[in-house]
């Protein structure tokens, strides 16, 4: 009972956040490639409630920051005039789903931007590029995740169910496989493919590439459940009363290796979102200037943006959560029960 | 003996299996080194055909593998187009630089992580373990490449640590004892990295490992022979819990040539990493079918390690593949 209600608090969290990112034109006060060119490397606003005379507001606000006298990239506030932050205003267009045409905003700010985590060398918001990362990266997450699931799956109840050579020779490749350096794997097959490609080509490439990779070992845990599963007693007893491989496949054997996808799915989902993240980082996933949590953090790699810029780091920090909700979820899962806890996090670093 | 010969054969059956793969995979990727040179005008198209011809691109897929592995057997594992040479004295300058990083890092991450563990075993349950059990949690979902950062970002703020590379710019005039000294202030970032990625995996296995053997009844017994915590835990407990740490030990030596690519890189430490993806970003083939091999290698060397460490440290294992 305890356990499936700390399964059911992971699963809200990550459904709040992954609401928050699919509704991310909603939740992102601006567009994500809106440039703002007066305002490069501006950095986050805070949220007050306080004034500089010491009035309380009910509403937050924020001050306008201005670049501090005899400096070029030192700001302060401007706590003449408090900006208070409105909630669901017009502004940018977006589609919300993909296919919604909607102005309406959660928050924003009449006379002046609110950049809550900053903006990038072009004076795009961050926190609105954040959210839109989102929906590339945690796609693409679970889209691999998909993919990997469903060839493992299919290898694995083929090499558990027929056994003999099949069996054989499955496993062997997925040896293989398991065998290849993984960061390494993936570097191979993204050489495979060409460098310079569209947004949306390098996306549907990466996940086919994400996917096409991690198969080996659900196939190898399918297996084992099918061989287990298939020497049961109704099983038999099914198989005894002249029903079909297809049959048994189906009503009887394949129903038995849904834990071990549910498991399989949070611990590769992550996984699969940080892989995203390492090739778009290093130049070799979604390109500029579609966001993904990858080429959010790769103006990093610059020197001086390390040194004057550390607010380019803080989506680092929120992404976070995301990762603590899919961990949550695994280990909920473990704790019922499966035991594929230490082969399953040890492959997966 | 027959147990051991029956792993090395599987472990070369492996190794062969991955080279055949990864030559695959880079082979058929579109492009070679040599298409850039044909957009350039100075370059006559008959001298990169002939370029071409040269380092064999014009031969067969099978032929171009055959070619490779001869060269692999006279210790040059293939030609490097971007740096004009024979590609496994790169490989091995940039593993050794590789190795010293991650050796470190990885002796430094099971030198706490089997302490922190075991006392975490001792107080299952109790406020110590679970502040731990907290933070191994908070350590596990920050992901490897914000650790990185962060500390990059904390060492450049802070200018305790230099940030990047591997010595200072006047290393060649410093003392001995101040290059070491030099080596070890550049080390200490990329080893944190490292050891901050690794521990919260390593320390949460011993305690469940460890956790999983103090309720044996032969600890109870020992218990009441008044040995001392200390024997208990360290010379009673944690052997008796070493089968699954051995695995992990194992697959922590599998990782030391690959497991520090994406550090190295964001830390720019001129091991592998940034090799290999110079080498993905050029094309320059055997580069990185070198690295995929040589990653590989480690990984199957671990897993065998620790096959072996296992039949020595349980005599079950010895029996069981000796009947067979």
């Amino acid at each position: 009972m305890r356990v499936r209600r700390t399964f059911a608090k992971w699963l809200v969290v990550l459904g709040v956040l992954h609401g928050m990112v699919v509704c991310a034109g909603f939740f992102a006060p601006y567009d994500p490639v809106e440039q703002d060119r007066q305002s490069p490397y501006l950095p986050p606003m805070r949220l007050h409630l306080l004034d500089a005379h010491g009035h309380l507001h009910v509403r937050p606000f924020v001050y306008a920051l201005r670049l501090r006298e005899s400096s070029f990239d030192q700001f302060e506030e401007d706590t003449t005039e408090p900006h208070p932050v409105k909630f669901f205003l017009r502004g940018a267009r977006y589609r919300l789903l993909g296919f919604l045409p909607l102005r309406m905003h959660f928050f924003g700010g009449e006379n002046t931007r609110i950049y809550l985590l900053g903006t990038d060398a072009y004076g795009r918001d961050q926190f609105s590029r954040l959210l839109f990362g989102g929906q590339v990266s945690l796609f693409a997450g679970l889209l691999g995740a998909g993919v990997t699931l469903f060839i493992g799956w299919s290898i694995g109840a083929v090499a558990g169910y027929y056994g003999g050579w099949r069996d054989s020779l499955l496993m062997r490749v997925a040896e293989l496989f398991l065998a290849l350096p993984w960061l390494y794997l993936l570097f191979a097959l993204r050489a495979f493919l060409p460098l310079a490609v569209s947004p949306l080509e390098a996306f549907f490439l990466i996940t086919a590439v994400l996917g096409a990779v991690g198969w080996a070992r659900p196939a190898r845990l399918v297996r084992g459940v099918v061989l287990s599963a298939k020497e049961r007693d109704f099983v038999r007893a099914a198989r005894g009363f002249g029903a079909s491989n297809g049959y048994l496949l189906r009503r009887h054997i394949l129903p038995e290796t849904s834990s071990v996808l549910l498991t399989q799915a949070a611990i590769l989902i992550p996984q699969y979102v940080l892989a995203e993240m390492t090739l778009s980082f290093l130049g070799l996933g979604v390109p500029e200037p579609v966001p993904s949590w990858g080429n959010l953090l790769s103006g990093l790699q610059q020197y001086s943006v390390l040194v004057s810029y550390w607010w380019m780091y803080l989506p680092a920090l929120a992404m976070v959560p995301f990762f603590l909700g899919y961990l949550g979820l695994a280990s909920s899962f473990e704790e019922r029960g499966a035991v594929y806890k230490i082969e399953s996090r040890i492959w997966g670093m | 003996m027959r147990y051991l010969l029956r792993r090395l054969s599987h472990a070369l059956f492996l190794l062969a299996g991955v080279s055949i793969l990864a030559f695959l995979f880079t082979a058929l990727a579109p492009g070679t080194y040599f298409d850039e040179m044909r957009l350039n005008p100075q370059i006559a198209p008959e001298t990169v055909t002939a370029l071409r011809a040269q380092y064999g691109f014009d031969k067969p897929l099978p032929v171009r593998y055959a070619s490779w592995l001869r060269s692999v057997i006279h210790g040059e594992m293939g030609f490097s187009f971007a740096y004009n040479g024979p590609v496994a004295p790169l490989l091995l300058v940039r593993a050794r630089n590789t190795l010293l990083l991650t050796i470190t890092a990885t002796l430094l991450a099971w030198g706490i992580a089997l302490p922190l563990g075991v006392w975490s075993a001792d107080r299952l349950g109790r406020l110590p373990d679970r502040l731990l059990s907290w933070a191994t949690a908070g350590l596990l979902v920050i992901p490897d490449l914000a650790v990185a950062l962060g500390l990059l970002v904390l060492a450049v703020r802070s200018g305790w640590f230099p940030t990047g590379g591997m010595a200072s710019v006047d290393f060649e005039t410093l003392s001995p004892f101040n290059k070491l000294r030099d080596l070890a202030l550049h080390m200490i970032l990329p080893v944190t990295a490292l050891v901050l990625s690794s521990l919260p995996l390593l320390v949460r296995h011993v305690r469940a490992a460890v956790a999983d053997v103090l309720n044996a009844p032969f600890l109870l017994a020992a218990v009441g022979h008044g040995i001392r915590k200390r024997t208990l835990l360290y010379r009673y407990a944690l052997p008796a819990a070493a089968n699954p740490l051995i695995s992990l030990f194992g697959f922590s030596i599998g990782v030391l040539l690959s497991g520090s690519l994406l550090i190295e890189v964001v830390m720019s430490w001129p091991g592998l990493g940034p090799l290999l993806l110079e080498a993905v970003l050029a094309r320059d083939l055997y580069v990185v079918v070198g690295g995929i091999l040589g990653s590989t290698l480690f990984l199957v060397g671990g897993n065998l390690l620790a096959d072996l460490l296992l039949y020595w440290a349980d005599p079950r294992i010895r029996t069981e593949s000796g009947a067979r």
